[in-house]
């Protein structure tokens, strides 16, 4: 995969450094001197947490950046031209044609009014570079190679008529229209389904290769940069840690923090949960669900959860998993069927409950910046449940939630500040201590990790795992991650558009003769060997020929 | 100068400094005007001397002290009034917001019932059906002015409402009363408060309208827009009379928009392109 060192250099970033300056005054460093040579038909992976400020270098590469960012030091030249030097006219015509760029969310990126085909050809011909029948013949070839359906007709479409992984690589057939130089991926498939993400990762490769671009590709996942990349860069809050080729990296990795990073990727670790009790918890009998006027989203859906267990619900995105936990939590009344806690059938609505039952049933939420009040302290957040539920002095509750952040790892003197002033990592936790102060027999974890980084979701589910040990608490486990269900899940539930195709326990449902679907699932996560990503191509088209 | 932990534009700082010169006039106006508001001090259209330095008026009471026992009652009055409209419009608005369903449609439609009226219309004829005391000019105008309050209240609380902190807030039982005053008000007061600088100056106009029409402050209180209508007459013999109550109403209107603008500004800065 390697590039020939003698291809020419078509971006040279040296030095750079990007700061924050506002009313205040000067803010953080977010890039902190670093240089890159990007030489003609080569990767190079920019991987990190958040706040590594990879989409920031991603940015200033093209010689832009984000509301009250400033590059501050260094030069970005492109063909030798520096980008820092030219004017803002002068760089916007190099925007959008030689230098292009493909965003995390295609949803948000997408002008919903106007066709597909209107905007992927909107920068060649604003350009003037090419005609109009010209560039929508580029477009079509474009959809063809990205393997998309029906590429002569897909343009006419609106954004809202494709699927999400659709829209992504019509957002890099957007990107490659006007024959860039270089392309930035900032985590193009970060939101997309794992079964999804294969298909988008195998177009984005094909496509920088028979077309020589340059790109650089923005992640947190390094099983998903070890596929594309040649090169590998490591950032940790705006400063390289390591760079160097993908394999190498991968193999030998040099510094503490890449290592890390490197295994817990491959190794993890499992957790066993030990259900308890003769009778189930929680009992979802043949339960159909829908919005009103819409068709079902679940149809008869049965479970069945015990004291202690950890049940985990997967499935791609719109396979109802989250309305099943809608459905649980009585926000959304089922249709029929029944749900029965602690052998009660719990009403259909939410209102309807007695407080006791609400208690007893908790959530914690994906987004840990939405689920939380911004405005309120953790000790508003925290010790709200604690005198809601249990009625508690003012002293007894703050009592409770000094016990609760100690519990969590937080600092106690946390408890006065407000929740907006915390990282992701410690909201989370606060919307576990949320949870927990209400001293709950079930929570629902919807998503938990999936917004966090890769090692401060792994502390979280350790988090998560040692509580079930000590309160003997049972989790309701709402993923899409494979990777996390094999580790933590001692039963899971299959759902495919509203069905179970598949449950039982973990090791049953994941060892062979599966559930096609669930094959396609557990082939689908990302591994660290690059080669993974052709061995699987190579299997399915294998197969598909069947 | 900074506010807010935000840089003071120079239009923010100079609407600051004029709206607290008004406030100053208003609270202590006994202290401040040299006569009593209502005081026949001599011959009517009196020339401005060391005394009056702006003069008498038509009925000899003394134009300065008029002026500014005027800005008490015409800044006391819109204050009132606009936030008894935001209190009718909040509550209302995040109520629609929070409930959804009926009581949602009920009151939308009743609040577009009311916009489809020219506010200034309507509360002519509200005004001249009911005994026109200074309660009924508060909550008439309040009360109209509320609709405008409900729909920003309403729209600001309806994407309040769908996120998860909300949503965690109904999953534990909470009352609606919790959700709006403790989940949804907190985090809606920035806009908030813009929109109320913005129609404080616009009941502010409205009143002054109202009281050019013969509808507003009864005498002998004085009030710009009163002694607007009081006045202009002399303007066709040259006096600066009517002048100055419509000078003081343009000056606080600009003022206060200078200081709304740059709220606005705060959360609404473009995007830099920084290199």
């Amino acid at each position: 995969m390697s590039v020939a060192s003698d291809k020419p250099i078509i971006l040279d970033v040296r030095a750079m450094r990007v700061a924050v300056r506002t009313d205040h005054g000067d803010g953080p460093v977010l890039v902190d001197d670093v240089s890159l040579e990007l030489r003609r038909g080569e990767v190079i992976g920019l991987i990190g947490e958040s706040g590594a400020g990879k989409s920031t270098i991603g940015l200033a590469s093209m010689g832009y950046t984000r509301r009250n960012c400033f590059i501050v030091g260094g030069h970005i030249l492109f063909s030798g031209a520096d980008l820092r030097a030219m004017t803002a006219d002068q760089r916007r015509a190099l925007r959008g044609l030689k230098l292009s760029y493909i965003a995390q969310s295609a949803a948000a990126s997408f002008n919903p009014a106007m066709t597909l085909m209107d905007q992927v050809s909107e920068a060649p011909i604003r350009h003037g570079v090419m005609r109009r029948a010209e560039a929508e013949a580029a477009a079509v070839q474009l959809f063809r190679e990205l393997d998309l359906p029906n590429p002569e007709t897909i343009g006419s479409r609106y954004p809202h008529q494709v699927s999400g992984g659709q829209l992504q690589r019509v957002m890099a057939a957007m990107a490659m229209v006007g024959r860039p130089e270089i392309i930035v991926f900032d985590e193009p498939t970060t939101a997309l389904d794992v079964t999804t993400q294969v298909e988008c990762l195998a177009a984005f490769r094909r496509l920088v290769r028979e077309h020589g671009a340059a790109a650089l590709y923005i992640t947190h996942d390094l099983a998903v940069v070890a596929q594309i990349a040649d090169r590998i860069m490591v950032l940790r809050r705006g400063k390289m840690v390591e760079f160097g080729d993908a394999r190498l990296i991968l193999q030998e990795p040099q510094q503490d923090y890449t290592r890390r990073l490197v295994s817990e990727r491959i190794a993890g670790h499992a957790f066993v949960a030990k259900p308890e009790g003769a009778a189930p918890l929680l009992t979802v009998e043949h339960v159909t669900a829908h919005y009103a006027g819409k068709p079902k989203v679940i149809d008869d859906v049965s479970l069945e959860i015990f004291r202690g267990d950890t049940l985990a619900v997967v499935g791609e995105s719109g396979s109802g998993k989250s309305t099943l936990a809608r459905v649980v939590t009585g926000l959304l009344p089922r249709a029929s069927g029944d749900v029965r806690f602690d052998g009660v059938s719990l009403p259909p609505r939410l209102k309807d409950r007695p407080r006791d039952q609400l208690r007893r049933v908790q959530m914690i939420y994906q987004m840990p910046d939405v689920a939380l009040n911004p405005q309120q302290t953790l000790l508003d957040v925290i010790g709200r449940p604690v005198s809601f539920y249990f009625r508690r002095s003012r002293a007894e509750v703050r009592a409770r939630v000094l016990e609760l952040l100690k519990q969590m790892d937080l600092p106690e003197h946390f408890v006065d500040r407000k929740t907006s002033e915390l990282s992701g990592g410690q909201k989370q936790r606060v919307s576990i201590a949320r949870a927990l102060a209400a001293e709950p027999d079930l929570i629902i974890c919807d998503e938990v990790t999936s917004a966090l980084d890769q090692l401060v979701g792994e502390e979280i589910l350790r988090l998560l795992k040692r509580l079930q040990d000590e309160l003997g608490v049972a989790y309701m486990f709402i993923t899409h991650d494979l990777g996390t269900v094999k580790r933590i899940a001692n039963k899971v539930v299959v759902m495919l558009r509203g069905q179970t195709v598949a449950s039982g326990d973990t090791a049953s449902v994941f060892a062979p003769p599966y559930h096609p679907y669930t094959e396609l699932l557990l082939s689908s996560v990302p591994e660290m060997r690059p080669d993974w990503l052709d061995g699987i191509l190579a299997r399915r088209g294998a197969n598909r020929n069947i | 100068m900074r506010l807010l932990g935000h840089k003071l534009s120079i239009p923010a700082q100079i609407g600051l400094a004029i709206i607290a010169l008004n406030l100053v006039m208003a609270i202590f106006a006994p202290l401040i005007a040299p006569y009593d508001q209502a005081a026949v001090l001599g011959d009517a259209w009196a020339d401005p001397d060391r005394q009056h330095w702006l003069g008498l008026d038509n009925l000899g009471r003394d134009l300065l002290s008029r002026l500014i026992y005027g800005a008490r009652m015409s800044i006391g009055l819109s204050f009132v009034i606009t936030a008894l409209s935001f209190f009718i419009g909040i509550v209302t608005g995040f109520g629609a917001a929070v409930a959804g369903g009926w009581v949602d449609q009920a009151l939308s439609r009743l609040v577009d019932l009311l916009l489809s009226m020219p506010t200034l219309i309507f509360a002519f004829v509200i005004l001249s059906v009911v005994a026109a005391g200074l309660q009924e000019h508060i909550v008439t105008i309040a009360i109209l002015d509320s609709t405008k309050v409900f729909r920003l209240a309403r729209s600001v609380a309806v994407g309040l409402v769908s996120l998860e902190f909300v949503e965690a807030a109904r999953l534990r039982g909470e009352g609606w009363w919790w959700i709006i005053t403790r989940e949804i008000f907190p985090n809606a007061i920035p806009p908030l408060i813009a929109e109320f600088g913005l129609r404080f100056c616009f009941t502010f106009l409205f009143i002054a309208a109202l009281s050019f029409l013969g509808l507003g402050v009864q005498p002998p209180d004085a009030d710009w827009g009163s002694m607007v209508k009081d006045y202009r007459d002399m303007i066709n013999f040259g006096y600066a009379a009517p002048i100055y109550p419509a000078a003081a109403i343009a000056i606080l209107t600009i003022g206060v928009n200078f200081v709304v603008d740059w709220m606005l500004s705060i959360h609404s800065r473009g995007q830099g392109e920084g290199a």
